[in-house]
């Protein structure tokens, strides 16, 4: 058995250990460490909770550690790179879920009693645990839904849905109220447990409500968003037990959350609020015409235009996650690699469904890091680049941000390929794409169309270039 | 309707209006074409290749002329020949109707219907009938051809085991259809090229064809309606001239492009820049024809001056490539049939509503039709002039400490916000949460310092990890799970199951993810 004071220094121990696993992924090599950090700070808080002196034990703890181990292990394990948005949507899920258990738990069976502003400030907290640990479990269940393709990814929009949102949070303000007050029936031999479950309920209701509302485009966002949440859950967790480490922990993954968010919306030149709230802002005003018409093009010439390139950039978009096509494009580059061209790739903050999907999923194709380029590394190089490919990529890509201010993407940074020699858009057909954003960059002149699976594109492509 | 080709009569002249290619393209559009015997050998197409693509070859002009709703030529037609047009015959050739009022008359007695290549207005829509065009690139190509010809020296660098062989220096003056192809002919050849135009806004084309656009800092722009550049003003020219006074000694070739519609071309190459040029350079005057840029440009001749500066002023580059420009031309006057034969049914509408027909319309059913009202459309987009105007170092420093200062305020009031709300909260608060309040406040600032630093590469790893130690929720869990109640520890039990899904599979997702990222 541990003492208190023990417990609070093994504690300190795990944030620093945590706090330095975060800084490790400043870069690639440093990261790996990084990892080992974390999980050494986790065992230690772990062994040092059970050994302490608040803990005391129970018949299910073994058996739940394992069985949660072993699920944890295999869904490591399993995943598809393709599929990280949803495993990370779902464990998101996780820590809402036990948020409001925990939350709920403290109101029927407090470790201590609370008196005065203590338990103002107790009861307090556990209404805001239970509320954020609600909201960030059925969004996140949602979001998983929407990734997963089980829910439709277009924004359900429903009649008067701000008024609707804005009711259901007055009334959890009065439920609060209430709440605090021990107003209303006992149930349970507690005075106010009614109160806390409907607050609950309603909070999942918002919840799933806000992220319906989302479109599929605007995911890296909500994901990222609910990364803050679950981290404000937890430290939310952490003030109802008067618990350091989980505070420290909570505000770490809470405030990384919250700036992931923020560059994922910087990168669509988009506020917050607009992107929570849902559905694309603006509008009404006519958009510019597009001069010009799509051409169609081969692998036959796009062959040889590569061929005849020296500088290739490849701008990747969700599509080549959705067609897989990225172990392909990989191959593609080494090939064109060993005939002495240089091949970079160009990464949108916001491309995919998570950010930093893109070069996740280059990585598992084994392209090397080193020429994986974010869009301020390498916006400035398309004027001397020869042939650009663009792969299942089409909002980051359109010159309507630069050039339409009625566009709905007006303003939004976009990586600045049609300024390169020639352009190629390998895409699945003539539609609009996700976000249903007319593209004029297909109508420039230097823009040529390859229609079709990019993975069949590609794989056809490398039919015609010797390796 | 029959379309016939008529031999050119002018000397040297070696194009022809119809090619077997553009014949079989007519048919398809229901006319039949004739063909006066002999009249592509100058362009190297014979008879035959014409029988093949079912054009009738006749004997003689007046053969063709007698049996021909529609007549194409390249140049413009002599008297003997007008005399034998029949009323409401179509001519379509270059009529240059400003210059030759007499010819228009002439035309107009006969009642032919006159379309003159050289008057199909600059609008995208007919570029494909643009013949001046065509011929202008020809002549911007040729003119390098011709200068590289009579220029002693390699026009690409080179280091050679001999030794070292610098690049000529090409200067192109006038950014027209010629200049342009001239640019990146000599472009292609490996010169230097440098170029200049009164018109700003075609610095970019310039530059997309690989040449520097020589800068003159002036404020006037001299487009014109129509795509072409207007006279300049005297100061205007004095800086031109200056400009091109630095450029002579340092050029080896020069190609001077300038025109202006119906005027003699302006002088822009005076004879003291000629003696400023090195021996052996070579000056190509493209616009030799309507008196040269060039001081010494003799029309029709290549003279070599005292200081041993070639100056060539042949009008007839387009002719000298002749298979070339015999088919482009013959293109133009095909895309011409296409838009005078709508229904491509072989009839031949002269709609006066559509602006490229009316344009080329000199003459028509017993009226001259020249001029014709101004076309709607300007060729050259003008660069829009941004309305924010350039900043100077002093606004841009000042705006830079203003808007330092306005984050400096904004912080402040923040922190000063901020305080005041911890402060009311301390008034009331217990001790025991003001503490956990301060571990909270730390923590978020160490989180933003440390992720901000996270590279854009690893989000996604850095969410998984983040997934990893969020589960550090299971503390609360391990705490709650020996309670007496048994709801309370099942639902422990629960979280303490979640959780640790999302520590294991965090932490392992995350390492198989980073050990995917590899160095080349």
């Amino acid at each position: 058995m541990l003492s208190t004071e023990l417990v609070t220094a093994a504690y300190i121990g795990s944030s620093v250990l945590f706090i330095l696993s975060l800084g490790g992924l400043s870069n690639q090599e440093k990261a790996k460490r990084g990892v080992w950090f974390g999980i050494v700070g986790m065992a230690i808080a772990i062994l040092a909770t059970v050994l302490g002196p608040e803990m005391s034990l129970s018949q299910y703890l073994i058996p739940s550690l394992i069985v949660g181990s072993i699920i944890g292990l295999i869904v490591a394990q399993r995943v598809q790179m393709t599929g990280m948005p949803e495993l990370v949507a779902a464990l998101h899920s996780f820590v809402g879920l036990a948020a409001v258990f925990i939350g709920l738990n403290q109101e029927i069976n407090p470790m201590k009693s609370y008196f005065g502003a203590d338990k103002v400030i107790h009861d307090t907290e556990v209404f805001i645990g239970v509320f954020i640990g609600a909201i960030t479990f059925t969004g996140s269940v949602i979001a998983y839904g929407k990734l997963a393709g089980s829910i439709t990814g277009k924004a359900v929009i429903l009649p008067g849905r701000h008024f609707l949102n804005i009711l259901m949070v007055v009334v959890c303000l009065v439920l609060g109220w209430m709440y605090l007050n021990d107003l209303g029936w006992t149930y349970l031999d507690q005075t106010s447990i009614w109160t806390l479950l409907a607050m609950t309920l309603i909070a999942f209701v918002i919840g799933a409500h806000l992220v319906l509302a989302i479109g599929g485009a605007d995911m890296p966002v909500v994901v990222s968003m609910l990364n803050s949440y679950s981290g404000w859950a937890a430290a939310a967790t952490g003030f109802m037990l008067g618990n350091d480490l989980l505070i420290v922990t909570g505000a770490l993954v809470g405030s990384s959350g919250a700036i992931l968010s923020y560059i994922m919306c910087k990168a669509m030149n988009r506020n917050f609020v607009s992107v929570i709230l849902g559905g694309w802002g603006g509008g009404g005003e006519p958009l510019a015409d597009i001069e010009g018409e799509m051409v169609a093009t081969d692998n036959d010439s796009v062959a040889s235009m590569l061929e005849n390139a020296k500088e290739i950039i490849i701008v990747p978009g969700y599509g080549m996650a959705v067609a897989q096509a990225q172990s392909s494009i990989s191959e593609l580059t080494k090939r064109l690699r060993n005939k002495g061209k240089n091949v970079r790739f160009a990464i949108h903050p916001v491309a995919g469904r998570l950010p930093g999907h893109m070069n996740v999923l280059l990585a598992e194709a084994k392209v090397p890091y080193d020429i994986v380029l974010e869009m301020d590394e390498i916006n400035e190089d398309f004027p001397k680049t020869d042939v650009v490919i663009v792969v299942g990529s089409n909002d980051i890509v359109n010159p309507a941000a630069q050039d339409d201010p009625n566009s709905p993407i007006a303003g939004m940074p976009v990586l600045e390929v049609w300024k390169a020699k020639d352009v190629i858009i390998s895409k699945r057909g003539k539609g609009t794409g996700y976000s249903g954003i007319e593209n004029p960059l297909f109508y420039k002149e230097n823009s040529r169309m390859l229609y079709g699976d990019a993975k069949k594109s590609v794989d056809e492509l490398l039919t015609k270039i010797s390796s | 309707m029959i379309i016939g080709a008529l031999k050119e009569n002018k000397k040297d002249e070696n194009r022809i209006a119809l090619t077997p290619e553009s014949a079989e393209l007519l048919a398809k559009l229901g006319h039949k074409c004739l063909i006066e015997k002999g009249a592509g050998a100058g362009s190297g197409f014979a008879d035959d290749e014409y029988k093949a693509a079912g054009v009738k070859v006749l004997a003689s002009s007046s053969d063709v002329i007698k049996s021909s709703g529609a007549l194409i030529k390249v140049n413009q037609p002599t008297s003997a020949e007008i005399k034998k047009f029949k009323a409401g015959q179509i001519l379509i050739t270059f009529i240059w109707p400003a210059q030759n009022p007499q010819l228009l008359k002439e035309l107009n007695k006969k009642k032919v219907t006159a379309l003159s290549m050289d008057m199909i207005p600059r609008i995208s829509r007919a570029q494909k009938m643009d013949a001046l065009s065509s011929m202008a690139n020809i002549a911007g190509y040729r003119a390098v051809i011709e200068s590289a010809n009579n220029f002693g020296r390699f026009f690409t660098g080179q280091i050679t085991a001999a030794g070292k062989v610098p690049p000529a220096k090409v200067l192109v003056i006038g950014a027209g259809v010629a200049g342009l192809a001239a640019i990146g002919a000599a472009q292609g050849l490996g010169a230097v090229v440098r170029a200049f135009d009164v018109r700003p806004e075609v610095a970019e084309q310039i530059e997309s064809m690989g040449g520097e656009f020589l800068f003159l800092d002036f404020d006037e722009s001299n487009s014109t309606e129509g795509g072409y550049a207007a006279p300049s003003s005297p100061e205007f020219r004095k800086k031109q001239l200056e400009c091109f006074r630095e450029q002579a000694p340092d050029i080896d070739i020069l190609i001077t492009t300038a025109l202006i519609p119906g005027r003699p071309a302006p002088k822009l190459w005076l004879k003291d820049m000629v003696s400023k040029m090195k021996p052996g350079s070579v000056i190509v005057d493209l616009a030799a024809e309507k008196g040269g840029n060039c001081d010494l440009t003799k029309p029709d001749q290549k003279i070599v001056t005292k200081n041993g500066v070639t100056v060539i002023g042949y009008t007839d580059f387009p002719s000298r490539m002749a298979k070339q420009s015999s088919s482009l031309y013959a293109n133009n006057i095909r895309h011409l049939f296409d838009d005078l034969t709508p229904e491509k049914n072989g009839k031949v509408a002269i709609n006066l509503e559509d602006d490229v027909i009316r344009g080329a319309l000199v003459t028509h059913g017993g009226k001259v039709m020249y001029p014709p009202p101004a076309p709607k459309v300007k060729a050259v987009p003008t660069t829009k002039k941004s309305e924010v105007l350039e900043k100077t170092p002093e606004q841009l420093k000042m705006e830079e400490s203003a808007a330092v200062r306005k984050a400096g305020t904004f912080q402040v009031g923040m922190l000063i916000l901020g305080g005041l709300i911890i402060g009311l909260l301390g008034q009331y608060a217990p001790p025991a949460f003001m503490q956990h309040f301060i571990v909270f406040v730390l923590s978020c600032f160490i989180g933003f310092q440390v992720i901000w630093n996270v590279s854009h590469a690893l989000h996604t790893p850095l969410m998984a990890v983040t997934n990893a130690i969020s589960g550090i929720i299971v503390v609360g869990a391990l705490l709650q799970v020996g309670s007496s109640n048994l709801v309370v520890e099942v639902l422990a039990s629960i979280s303490v199951l979640i959780a640790t899904i999302n520590i294991v599979g965090g932490f392992l997702v995350t390492k198989r993810m980073l050990a995917m990222f590899q160095k080349s």
